[in-house]
C-alpha cells in the first residue's frame, strides 16, 4: 500500500470511528436521523459515481436498484420472516444482478450512451416499478414494516439504523477510493474518454462496465435494505420516482463525479441544505433555492466542487507536487518490480481477408504477413482499404472471411481487448488521446492493459520510460488538449509502445509533421524495428516508404495490386496505371 | 374482453390524448434534434402556461383563447431569454439535461408557492362539450388540442423542409462549422427555434388548462411518456412526434381499456426500451 492509500484508509477509519463513537455516546434521535439521511445520500451517490462518474456512463436508474433493494427487505422480513440483516445482503445481491442483467443487454448496444442510456435507465425504473405495483410484491397498498424486529446493535432504533447508514457510505467511500486506483479504476477512465480506443488499448470494456454497473446497483440495493426499515413504510410511488435518481445525479456533479470524494462532498450540501427546509412553504423556497444553486453550479464549475477546490489549493501552493507527476515507482499491490522481459517475437499473417460495409466491398481477399523486426509498408490510394485493415487488425472490426494470425494465435475471431493482450497495438491517422488524462496517464493506460499486463503503479513507471524515447518526457503532466499535433503524434506512438507489442500498426504517423519532426519519427520507427517488433506501416509520403519499408504491399480497392521489394512494387504496371493513370504505364 | 363500443371510445380517447402528447413532444423534439439541447423545463414551461391561462381566466375572467395570445408570444421571448444563458455559458447536451432539471424544479416550487400542491380546476363553458359520432363521445376542447397538434406539426414540417431558415438549421445541427462555412447564422436561428418551441409549450400550456385538473407535481407525470414520444419519433422530425403520440396515446388507453389503468405506463416506456436496444441510431 502507498504512502497516500495508507492515509487515505487512517483518515476514512478514524472519521468512521469517530463518527460511530457519537452515537454510542448518545446523541439527539433527531440529529441521529438527520446524518443517516446523509449517509444514505452518501452511499447512493458515490456508488452511482461508479459507473456514472468514472466510466461516463449517466444512469438515471438508480431509484430501479434502491427501489429493488427497498423492496427485497420489505418482501423478506414481512412475508418470510428473514432477520432483518440477512435482508440486506439479498438486497445488495439482487440490486446486483439486476444491474448486471441489465448491462449484460444494454452494453452490448455500441451507440448507447450519453443521454441515451440515461433515458434507457430512467425507463426501466418506471417498468420495474409498474411491475412491482401490479404484482403481488406490492399490489399498491405498499407494504408495512413496523413489526419487523430490528437487531438492537445500539440502544435505540435510530441509533441502530445511524450504524448501519454509516457503515454503508464509509465502505461506499472506500471502495470508489480503491477502484479509482486500481487496474479497473483506470480502465473505466479510459471508457470516460474513448471506449473504443479503451478497448483497443486491451481494456475489457464490456466486462469493466458490467462489473461496475453491478457494483453500483448492488451498493444502491443495500442503502434500499436500510432505507425501507427506516420509513417503516414502503411505496411505489414513493420509492421508483425520479427523485433518487435525478438526486443522485446532481450531488454527484456538483461535488465533482470523476472525483472519488465528489459525491459525498455533493450529497452532504444537497441533503443538509434540503433537510433544512422541511415543512410547509417554506420547504417549497428552499427546494426553489437549492436547484438554484445547482444550475449556477453547474454553469459556473461543470467539473465539480472538489476538483475545482483542489485546483485552487494546488494552484496556491505550487510546490506542491501533482500526484500525477510524482516520482512514479509506487508500488501498489506489493509485488516485487516485474523485470522487463521483453514478448517472445511473432509474425502477423493475414490471409483472405474481406470485409464488406453494407453494399461496399471494402477488402476482397487481402493476404500479407509481416515478420518480427521487419517494416511492411502498405500503400494505395485513399479509400483503397488500408485504415480498414488495421481496424479488422486490431480488433475493432470483425472480418467478414480469412484468417488474421499473429505467430500460432488466431486473432480474427477475438475481441480487440484480447488482440490487444496478445501484442497488437495501433496508432490513429488522427491522434485520440483519452482527453481527461495527462500523457503520463495515456501511456500508463496502454502499459497496464497492453501485451505486459502490469498495476497502475508499474504502468506509471514503464509509461515515463516510454516519454522518454518518444522525448516527451517534460509534457507527461499535461493534458492532450494543451500538446501540439507533434506531439500528439509521438503521444500516439508512446501509447502504441508501452503495451511491449509484437505488432504495431503506425497509421500515417507522419502526415502533418514537418521535415525535421518526419527525420526524428523515422528515426523512433528504426529504433523500434531493432527491438523486433513486426511494423505494418501505413503511409502516403512515398519518400519515408520507399526509405523504411523492407517490403511493400500496395492496395487498390480492397485488393492487393502489387507486393514485393519497395522499388519493384512500384514498378508494377498496376501501381503506375492506378496511382498516374494508363497512358504512364511503359 | 370490452365491447366494441368501449375499445372505439378507448381509441378516440387514446388519440386525443396522443395529441397532446405530440404538442408537448414537437418543442422539445425541436430543441434536442436541432439545438442538440435537452430541454427539462419544457414540461415546467407548458405547466406554467396552463396555470396562467387558468389566472387570467378565473381572476380577470380573460377567454382562455384570448389568454393564449398574449402567453404564446411571452413564451417566445422566454424561450429566447432561456437560450441566451445557454448560449452565454456554452451549454452541452448533457449539462443542458441538468441546468434544465434544475430550472423545473424552480418553476415547481414556484407554481406550488403561488398556486399551493391542490389540485385547480378551470371551469369553462366548453369544457364538457361534446360532439356524438353513432356510439361514441368525442370531446370538443380534446379534439381542438389533436387538430392544432396536428396543424403545428404539419406548419413546423413544412417550415423546416421548405424555408432557408428550416434548411440551415437542419444543416447546423448537422455539422455547425460547415453550415457556418456556407454562411448559416447559427446563433440567430438558434434563438428563434427556441423562442418557437417555448412558444409550442406556451400552446400545449392553453389547453391542459382546459382540459384536465392542474397540480404542480404534474411536471413529472409527463417526463417519461414523452420522452418516449419524442425518440420514438426521431429528433426534429414533427409528424413522426405526432404519430408518435398518437401510437402511445392508443396504446396506453387500449391497455387501460383491456387490463388495468395502472398497467398503462409500461406500454410507452417498454416501448422506449425496445426502439431504444434495437434501432439506437435513430437518436
Amino acid at each position: 500500500m502507498s504512502g497516500a492509500a495508507r492515509r487515505f484508509t487512517i483518515a476514512l477509519m478514524v472519521i468512521g470511528l469517530a463518527l460511530a463513537a457519537l452515537a454510542t455516546a448518545g446523541l439527539p434521535a433527531f440529529y441521529e436521523s438527520f446524518l443517516y439521511i446523509i449517509f444514505s445520500w452518501i452511499a447512493l451517490a458515490t456508488s452511482w459515481a461508479i459507473l456514472s462518474g468514472y466510466a461516463g456512463y449517466f444512469s438515471f436508474g438508480h431509484g430501479a436498484f434502491f427501489g429493488a433493494g427497498m423492496y427485497t427487505t420489505a418482501t423478506l422480513t414481512t412475508r418470510f420472516n428473514v432477520p432483518f440483516l440477512w435482508t440486506l445482503l439479498a438486497a445488495g445481491l439482487i440490486a446486483a444482478a439486476l444491474g448486471a442483467g441489465i448491462g449484460a443487454v444494454v452494453f452490448r448496444v455500441k451507440r448507447l450512451r450519453g443521454e441515451l442510456f440515461g433515458l434507457l435507465t430512467l425507463a426501466i425504473t418506471f417498468v420495474l416499478g409498474t411491475i412491482v405495483l401490479n404484482t403481488r410484491i406490492d399490489g399498491g397498498p405498499g407494504v408495512f414494516l413496523s413489526a419487523v424486529p430490528l437487531p438492537r446493535l445500539l440502544a435505540s432504533p435510530t441509533g441502530t439504523i445511524y450504524l448501519l447508514g454509516l457503515a454503508l457510505a464509509v465502505t461506499t467511500v472506500g471502495v470508489a477510493y480503491a477502484i479509482g486506483r486500481s487496474r479497473l479504476g483506470f480502465g473505466l477512465f479510459a471508457i470516460h474518454d474513448d471506449e473504443d480506443v479503451a478497448e483497443v488499448e486491451g481494456v475489457p470494456t464490456f466486462r469493466y462496465k458490467l462489473a461496475a454497473f453491478a457494483l453500483s446497483a448492488g451498493i444502491a440495493g443495500v442503502a434500499g435494505g436500510i432505507h425501507a426499515m427506516y420509513v417503516g413504510y414502503v411505496t411505489v410511488g414513493e420509492t421508483f420516482s425520479i427523485t433518487v435518481p435525478l438526486y443522485v445525479v446532481l450531488m454527484s456533479v456538483l461535488g465533482g463525479a470523476r472525483h472519488w470524494l465528489g459525491p459525498a462532498v455533493g450529497a452532504t450540501l444537497i441533503a443538509a441544505s434540503l433537510y433544512a427546509f422541511t415543512g410547509g412553504q417554506q420547504a417549497v423556497l428552499g427546494r426553489a433555492a437549492v436547484a438554484l444553486v445547482l444550475v449556477l453550479v453547474i454553469l459556473l464549475l461543470p467539473e465539480g466542487v472538489v476538483p475545482a477546490v483542489l485546483r485552487r489549493w494546488r494552484s496556491w501552493r505550487p510546490r506542491t507536487p501533482v500526484m500525477e507527476t510524482a516520482p512514479a515507482p509506487e508500488i501498489l499491490d506489493g509485488h516485487a518490480r516485474e523485470p522487463h522481459v521483453a514478448p517472445r517475437p511473432a509474425s502477423l499473417v493475414v490471409s483472405d481477408v474481406t470485409k464488406a460495409f453494407g453494399g461496399i466491398q471494402a477488402l476482397r481477399g487481402v493476404s500479407l504477413s509481416v515478420a518480427p523486426g521487419e517494416i511492411v509498408g502498405l500503400v494505395g490510394p485513399n479509400g483503397s482499404g488500408k485504415t480498414t485493415l488495421i481496424n479488422l487488425i486490431s480488433g475493432h472490426y470483425q472480418t467478414d472471411g480469412g484468417r488474421i494470425e499473429l505467430g500460432d494465435v488466431t486473432l480474427s475471431t477475438r475481441p480487440a481487448h484480447e488482440v490487444a493482450g496478445l501484442g497488437v497495438s495501433r496508432t490513429y491517422q488522427i491522434p485520440r488521446p483519452f482527453a481527461h488524462l495527462t500523457a503520463l496517464d495515456n501511456v500508463a493506460v496502454a502499459a497496464t492493459f497492453g501485451a505486459a499486463r502490469r498495476s497502475p503503479g508499474h504502468a506509471r513507471a514503464e509509461a515515463r520510460r516510454w516519454l522518454e524515447f518518444t522525448g516527451l518526457s517534460r509534457r507527461a503532466a499535461a493534458l492532450p488538449s494543451e500538446l501540439n499535433l507533434h506531439e500528439r503524434k509521438f503521444l500516439e506512438l508512446a501509447r502504441a509502445l508501452a503495451g511491449q507489442p509484437r505488432v504495431i500498426l503506425l497509421d500515417e504517423v507522419l502526415s502533418g509533421l514537418n521535415p525535421g519532426e518526419i527525420a526524428s519519427a523515422i528515426g523512433l520507427i528504426r529504433q523500434i524495428q531493432a527491438r523486433g517488433v513486426a511494423i505494418l506501416f501505413v503511409e502516403h509520403l512515398m519518400r519515408a516508404v520507399l526509405a523504411l519499408s523492407d517490403r511493400l504491399v500496395v492496395l487498390n480497392e480492397g485488393e492487393v495490386i502489387a507486393s514485393g521489394s519497395p522499388h519493384e512494387a512500384m514498378r508494377a504496371s498496376r501501381v503506375i496505371e492506378v496511382y498516374l493513370g494508363k497512358s504512364h504505364v511503359a | 374482453m370490452p365491447s366494441l363500443t368501449l375499445l372505439g371510445q378507448a381509441l378516440v380517447s387514446g388519440v386525443l390524448a396522443g395529441g397532446i402528447y405530440g404538442l408537448l413532444a414537437l418543442g422539445l423534439s425541436l430543441s434536442w434534434g436541432l439545438l442538440r439541447l435537452v430541454n427539462l423545463a419544457h414540461f415546467a414551461l407548458a405547466l406554467l402556461g396552463a396555470y396562467l391561462t387558468y389566472q387570467l381566466g378565473t381572476a380577470l375572467h380573460m377567454s382562455p383563447w384570448l389568454a393564449a395570445a398574449a402567453i404564446v408570444p411571452g413564451f417566445f421571448l422566454l424561450g429566447c431569454g432561456l437560450h441566451a444563458v445557454f448560449a452565454y455559458f456554452r451549454v452541452t447536451e448533457f449539462t443542458s439535461l441538468l441546468v434544465t432539471f434544475g430550472l423545473t424544479v424552480i418553476l415547481e416550487s414556484l407554481l406550488q408557492w403561488f398556486w399551493t400542491a391542490d389540485y385547480r380546476r378551470y371551469e369553462t363553458p366548453y369544457a364538457t362539450a361534446s360532439l356524438r359520432v353513432g356510439p361514441l363521445f368525442v370531446p370538443v376542447l380534446e379534439m381542438l388540442a389533436c387538430l392544432t397538434a396536428a396543424a403545428l406539426a404539419l406548419a413546423t414540417w413544412a417550415w423546416l423542409r421548405f424555408t432557408y431558415v428550416g434548411k440551415a438549421l437542419r444543416a447546423s445541427a448537422e455539422d455547425p462549422a460547415m453550415a457556418a462555412a456556407f454562411g448559416v447564422n447559427h446563433r440567430r436561428q438558434a434563438f428563434l427555434l427556441s423562442g418557437v418551441s417555448a412558444a409550442y409549450a406556451g400552446v400545449a400550456g392553453t389547453f391542459i388548462a382546459l382540459i384536465s385538473t392542474l397540480a404542480p407535481a404534474q411536471i413529472w407525470a409527463w417526463v417519461g411518456v414523452v420522452f418516449a414520444v419524442v425518440i420514438i419519433g426521431g429528433l426534429a422530425n414533427p409528424i413522426g412526434a405526432l404519430l408518435a403520440g398518437l401510437l402511445i396515446g392508443v396504446s396506453e388507453s387500449i391497455t387501460m381499456a383491456v387490463v388495468t389503468p395502472a398497467w398503462a405506463p409500461l406500454v410507452s416506456f417498454s416501448v422506449l426500451i425496445v426502439i431504444l436496444l434495437v434501432r439506437p441510431g435513430r437518436v
